[in-house]
């Protein structure tokens, strides 16, 4: 390795680390004082740059320019402003599960607004001016800009210190931050102190976004890449700490730009392509970090969530009604290959309501019972399409064993990934998901020698007795009634009790001898491998996959049937995903814009229907209405 | 006679769905130090940060200076005039004793700053050397002092004291009655919730006696200890 190749490459990452530092610190700052993880933070990042894009290139001459970017992140401060007062004021109240979607709904709602604004097409700025040309170091060019951004991120971190420590909006953020309540007692305006670091945080977003201007071109998958990467340095740095975060963003900057240095080495005969590795190295900072210090670098222990007291009604075996409805659904199941003939597309739709029962399925025994909110489950659902369709189309195997493969797929994935999930909480446990699930689908995005990169794979198709659409379909079924009724053995069994213990007082569990942390294990590799029977249920149903398969929109919309259904219910998962893909295979096919449409569905979830389509019924039918 | 300066009538509190207090009623006078006496968990503290607005609450009345204060938010109560030392004391551990007075100062409702620095040090001494202590570092009773100066700074009528006898040494406490008889003798009001009978007997006019929430006793300070509970 050369020393040039790697001081080039460390000028560059930290170049990359500037903006990366921006929308970790306006994360942490904003889920210091008002508690909420802003999932809409990468959208800011990208409007950010699109604005920037925009104006730098209509403002002329240098001011136009600069003016231009810092106009950029000032408006995306503006609109981090808007919805606070619009949005986040009505949700402070809702549990943080609910937060979490509901701010990702609004990721949605932009990532539409920036198509509708600004197209498909990436979007390239112009170059900065007076930093257009590139310096010498050690024999190599470094772009100017690159060595301007590398310097921006100590600045402002550096004016972020002062602001916090100097100013009296500082002092007050660091106070709110330890116990807003006692702000608000001693007379401070809560609502107006929450506006303005909302609007601080989206401006640090946008600000990092803009500076990005003359570096790379806007397109409308950063707000997803930006906000997964921004979660690895919170994790890593310490939800909360801003030297934490910009620290986390250097070192995982850091060993990127080694590993793309290396290049390829060569290690027991064996040849690695070092520049390859980047993402799982960045896995492995984190892991590393995550067993030697869990609070992250510079984070303090997390205190004990304070769960709000959800008064969940006990769960009952399933009484005479409950069963006959469930029997009465199976034979509705049964019945639809032979509508076929009046109705061809039902099988279709019917098997993709299956492996949406599935998946929602499993998710819910994570979220329910479990308590742990996954916003990455798409990765066992992907790694379970991935795992079946190389076994059956690289490997050759038969369908079954092939669907095998695909079950051990994600559940070795889950039992990796799920080692370190559960050892987190609430938000945390939420942002490594997702995190996890972003590293998952980049390795399949890159690894095109085995997972054909963006084409995916073609030609995954089942044997026989599969390969007619009723074959499949009921193949599919099974695996499905199979998996709930599983899933209602394991909830009833003393592990299920175990697992309900632990959500509820972990600390009560604990001292009662339950491993906490070996249930909820458990119960996330469960969870992981009947997510990838549904993946590979989609493999062969679909016939081909790609990454979209993975990615982080299907995580989304099984939190959504998850809710859409009703957290508390066990019917909810099968409710929530019917609903849902009648609503996806109708409606959304219709629009180009079905992300807006499902962020306003979340929302509307969110903001009126928090006990989902179950707790809508049984509140329904117990006649009642709800104890506010 | 002009009306009281604090006026409660009815309040229900609760913490979720339990119910902390029930239809407790009463008064504190301008200038009247009042004693709230009962059990642990009888709902002392509860009745204090209801006043504030820190729990869900519903009253018949809820009125300061005659004004209704029962749909305003907490920050809008303090600035009526309403200083809040809590039971935990709640002092940012992270800000120095200077900055922690800094962030609670504003000037009363007649728009007078009437604590400089000087004045709060001559009441608590012990401060005095302390303005450049990390919250977090001061002792018990360095912080509970430190609370009250905190709660003083917003220039209040009315003081809402949670326990300051609780978790300091029995030195601490004489300063602290000491202190909290002069900001009597200024004409402050102060609600007083305190298991300390002895520091109540200090400084109170008169008592009410909480028992699981409910209004159980209430009556002349001197007339307290005779109470069964
Ligand atoms: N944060 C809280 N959450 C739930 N219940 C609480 C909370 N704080 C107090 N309580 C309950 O409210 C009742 C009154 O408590 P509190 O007002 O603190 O009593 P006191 O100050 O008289 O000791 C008690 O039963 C207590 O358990
Ligand atoms: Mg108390």
């Amino acid at each position: 390795m050369a020393l040039d190749a790697l001081a080039f490459q460390m000028i560059n990452g930290l170049a990359s680390a500037s903006g990366l530092f921006f929308v970790a610190a306006g994360l942490s700052i904003i889920f210091g004082v008002t508690r909420i993880v802003n999932m809409a933070h990468g959208a800011f990042y990208m409007l950010g740059l699109y604005l920037a894009v925009t104006l730098a290139d209509r403002l002329p001459g240098p001011l136009g320019y600069w003016g231009g970017l810092l106009l950029a992140a000032l408006a995306v401060g503006l609109l981090g402003a808007a919805v606070e007062v619009l949005l986040l004021r009505r949700i402070y109240h809702v549990p943080e599960l609910y937060q979490l979607v509901a701010t990702f709904a609004l990721a949605l709602i932009l990532n539409d607004a920036a198509l509708w604004l600004w197209g498909p097409e990436d979007l390239l700025g112009p170059r900065a001016p007076g930093l257009k040309g590139s310096v010498e170091l050690i024999g190599r060019r470094l772009p100017e800009y690159d060595v301007f951004l590398a310097f921006a991120g100590p600045a402002v971190l550096l004016a972020l210190h002062l602001l916090m420590k100097r100013t009296r909006f500082g002092r007050t953020v660091r106070a709110a931050t330890q116990d807003r309540e006692m702000v608000a007692a001693l007379g401070i305006n809560e609502a107006l102190l929450f506006t303005a670091v909302f609007a601080l945080g989206a401006f640090l977003a946008g600000l990092g976004g803009a500076l990005q201007t003359a570096r790379e071109p806007a397109n409308l998958n950063l707000d997803l890449a930006v906000l997964g990467d921004a979660f690895v340095v919170v994790v890593i740095g310490g939800m909360g700490s801003i030297p934490g975060a910009y620290l986390a963003a250097v070192l995982v900057a850091l060993v990127k730009a080694l590993c793309i240095a290396l290049g390829t080495v060569e290690i027991a005969g064996l040849a690695f392509n070092m520049s390859k590795l980047t993402l799982v190295a960045e896995f492995l900072v984190m892991a590393l970090v995550l067993v030697l210090r869990p609070q992250g670098l510079f984070g303090r222990p997390q205190a004990a969530a304070a769960r709000a007291a959800a008064s969940e009604a006990p769960l009952r075996p399933m009484g005479g009604t409950g069963r006959a409805l469930a029997l009465a659904a199976l034979a509705v199941a049964l019945a639809v290959p032979a509508l076929a003939t009046v109705w061809a597309y039902a099988p279709v739709l019917a098997l993709d309501m299956l492996i949406a029962v599935t998946f929602a399925a499993s998710l819910h025994l994570l979220m329910g019972p479990g308590g742990m909110a996954s916003f990455g489950h798409a990765a066992y659902f992907g790694l379970g399409a991935y795992g079946t369709a190389l076994a059956a189309t690289g490997l050759g195997l038969p369908t079954l064993p092939a669907f095998a493969v695909g079950i051990l797929a994600a559940g070795a994935g889950a039992l990796l990934f799920g080692w370190f999930c559960v050892r987190l909480e609430g938000v945390y446990l939420a942002m490594l998901t997702l995190a996890f699930a972003q590293i998952v689908w980049s390795v399949v995005f890159q690894w095109e020698e085995v997972t054909g990169g963006s084409n995916g794979l073609i030609g995954i198709w089942p044997d026989w007795p599969f390969d007619s659409r009723a074959g499949l379909y009921l193949a599919a079924l099974a695996v499905t009634v199979a998996g709930l009724y599983l899933i209602r053995r394991l909830i009833f069994a003393p592990f299920g009790h175990a697992l309900r213990a632990g959500r509820d007082a972990r600390m009560r569990a604990e001292a009662s001898g339950i491993d906490v942390a070996r249930i909820r294990w458990l119960a996330f590799t469960a969870s992981g491998m009947l997510a990838g029977a549904a993946g590979g249920l989609y493999a062969f149903a679909k016939g081909s996959i790609s990454p979209e398969t993975l990615a982080v929109g299907r995580s989304i919309d099984a939190l959504v049937m998850v809710l859409l259904g009703g957290l508390a219910s066990p019917a909810g998962p099968v409710l929530g995903a019917g609903a849902f893909t009648l609503l996806q295979d109708t409606v959304m096919r219709e629009t180009d814009y079905w992300r807006a449409l499902l962020g306003a569905l979340i929302l509307a979830l969110v903001l009126l229907f928090p006990g989902g389509i179950a707790g809508g019924l049984s509140r329904l039918f117990a006649g009642g209405r709800a104890d506010g | 006679m002009s009306a009281p300066l604090l006026e409660i009538d009815g309040l229900d509190a609760w913490y979720g769905p339990a119910q902390a207090l029930f239809g407790l009623s009463l008064t504190v006078a301008r200038g009247e130090a009042v004693a709230l006496i009962g059990r642990n968990g009888a709902g002392k503290s509860t009745s204090l940060k209801a006043v504030m607005g820190l729990v869900r609450r519903r009253a018949r009345r809820l009125a300061l200076d005659g004004a209704d204060i029962s749909a305003l938010t907490t920050h809008r109560i303090a600035r009526l005039g309403v200083g809040y030392v809590p039971e935990d004391r709640r002092i940012f551990t992270d800000l120095t004793m200077e900055e922690n007075i800094g962030l609670a100062r504003r000037p009363g409702r007649d728009g007078a700053d009437r604590w400089p620095l000087e004045r709060l040090f001559a009441l608590f001494p012990n401060l005095a050397d302390l303005r450049g202590r990390r919250g977090g570092a001061m002792s018990g009773g360095e912080q509970q002092m430190l609370a009250v100066a905190r709660a003083l700074v917003g220039n209040p009528e009315l003081l809402l004291l949670d326990e300051p006898s609780e978790g300091v040494a029995p030195i601490i406490v004489e300063q602290m009655t000491a202190a909290l008889r002069e900001l009597k003798a200024t004409g402050l009001s102060i609600l007083l919730s305190e298991q300390n009978v002895a520091l109540c007997e200090e400084l109170c006019d008169r008592a009410y006696r909480i028992d699981q929430g409910e209004l159980g006793w209430s009556g002349p300070m001197a007339a307290a200890r005779l109470t069964a509970d």
